[in-house]
């Protein structure tokens, strides 16, 4: 039987009737064409699915849709069009730091919330941050530079960015 | 995978949610953070007529004072463990073990009495709650009850919680002067299950070990208290001579089954290098 849920996505109050087997990721793609949310493993453990639930990354992929009903969600499409992590982008497309692009728009979502919840992080801490995403591509050292590298210049260090 | 169809039902109050699980029969799950039970639903591990969520339910968050305990609801997330300055302070084993587990994304949504409640026994947080000696609050339709942790912990995925029960709350009593604790896991990957874990609290006074806590996970069916360990260091103080006689009586405490992974001898000698480790470190709480 379908469940009605309202939530906020992107900042859009929308309504959906959805199975309560429906997970978050799924309502996101499927009912609302929100496909960068990405599903690899469909289990916690690709990191290919975050989004962030009331402001704080969480898996859309273990999260069912039912649960989120009253809360707000924020996609990559959402962070994307706010213009919010434009300098992430850049300096991923700098540094080489995606290649098949699959796992990238995880790693764009901990990368936002880490920099917001720590301006400065060490290279250690952003490997910590990451470590719940996959990159079967990059080998991640690329990742961990454009991340260091936004760091440096959101908290105006951008002449010692290296 | 996805999972099975199901009805849902978000839950308001602990009494509303013990009576829908009354109506529904025995073919349902109550639902906290999802993050063991979503998964074993995509594994079809289990297929439940009912969810039931008491992630909404007010009474089972907050963190606060409660006759000399800190209550911690059952529905505190995982990351609170890590930035709750009643927690740090309070019940330090908690937020000692909360980085080791699982990943910062899955620490947003997994919460403390979910992890008691599903009792892995390769959890991090079981074994802190046996090694603090906290009590279980839990709700059943008769009323509530207390169950000291080293009681609550009876097999791989199994605690006093009976079918249809709420955990309500993790009672943990205030840490005494000269208390100190120790947490660490030796993992193949960081973020994954530990090969072997522990977590350790005493209490030192001039020195000397006036009592001491061990918890060990990932070495048996459930978290383990190292009786022997504990008494091999009782009355004396931390040096080389009483490490070595807690790394030798450990043997008596573990009995570590052969697995897939590797043998028992490994592990118990993994668990013995990790305790070394651990009691060499003790850090001061507050
Ligand atoms: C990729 C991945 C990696 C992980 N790594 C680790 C790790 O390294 N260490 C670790 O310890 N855990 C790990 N976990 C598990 C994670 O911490 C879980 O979130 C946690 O164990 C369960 O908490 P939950 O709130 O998600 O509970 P749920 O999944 O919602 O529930 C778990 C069980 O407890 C029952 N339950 C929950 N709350 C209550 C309550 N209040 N009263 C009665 N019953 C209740 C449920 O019915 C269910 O049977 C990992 C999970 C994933 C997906
Ligand atoms: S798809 Fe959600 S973590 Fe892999
Ligand atoms: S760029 Fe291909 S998986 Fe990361």
């Amino acid at each position: 039987m379908k469940t009605d849920i309202t939530l906020t996505i992107n900042g859009d109050a929308v309504r959906e009737a959805v199975e309560p087997r429906t997970s978050l990721a799924d309502l996101l793609r499927d009912n609302l064409q929100l496909t960068g949310t990405h599903l690899g493993c469909e289990m916690g453990a690709c990191g290919a699915c975050l989004v962030m639930l009331d402001g704080a990354p969480v898996h859309a992929c273990l999260v069912l849709a039912v649960q989120a009903s009253g809360h707000k969600v924020e996609t990559i499409e959402g962070l994307n069009e706010r213009g919010l992590i434009k300098d992430l982008q850049e300096k991923f497309h700098d540094r080489n730091a995606l290649q098949c692009g699959f796992c990238t728009n995880g790693m764009l979502m901990s990368a936002q919330a880490l920099l917001l919840d720590n301006p400065t992080p060490s290279r250690p801490e952003i490997r910590e941050a990451l470590s719940g995403n996959y990159c079967r591509c990059t080998g991640y050292e690329a990742i961990v530079d454009a991340i260091s590298a936004t760091a440096k210049m959101r908290s105006g260090q951008a002449g010692e960015a290296s | 995978m996805k999972s099975p169809a199901f009805e849902y039902i978000r839950a308001e109050s602990v009494a509303g949610a013990m009576s829908a699980y009354a109506a529904a029969g025995d073919d349902v799950v109550y639902l906290a953070g999802g993050h063991s039970v979503v998964p074993s639903l995509a594994l079809r591990l289990q297929a439940p007529a009912l969810m039931i969520d008491l992630s909404e339910i007010a009474a089972l968050s907050g963190i606060s004072f409660q006759d000399g305990w800190l209550r911690i609801g059952a529905m505190t997330r995982h990351v609170q463990a890590i930035n709750d300055p009643l927690i740090a302070a309070q019940a330090p084993l908690f937020a000692a073990a909360a980085p080791f587990v699982a990943h910062p994304a899955i620490r947003n949504r997994g919460t403390l009495g979910g992890s008691l409640a599903h009792a892995d026994p390769a959890s991090e947080f079981p074994a802190a709650a046996v090694a603090m000696r906290v009590e279980l609050e839990i709700a059943s339709p008769k009323g509530t009850r207390r169950v000291p942790a080293d009681e609550f912990f009876l097999d791989i995925y199994e605690t006093a919680i009976e079918p249809g029960e709420i955990l309500l709350a993790i009672h943990v009593p205030s840490p005494v002067a000269g208390q100190v604790i120790g947490f660490d896991e030796i993992v193949r990957r960081q973020g994954d299950y530990a090969m072997v874990g522990a977590a350790v609290q005493a209490v030192a006074k001039d020195g000397v070990l006036e009592d001491i806590s061990i918890a060990l996970f990932s070495v048996g069916n459930r978290p383990t208290r190292a009786v022997a360990a504990q008494a091999a260091l009782m009355g004396r103080v931390i040096d080389d001579a009483s490490i070595a006689d807690a790394k030798a009586a450990l043997g008596d405490d573990l009995d570590p089954p052969d697995d897939l992974q590797f043998p028992a001898t490994m592990r118990l000698h993994l668990a013995r290098v990790l305790l070394g480790r651990i009691l060499a470190n003790l850090e001061a709480v507050a």
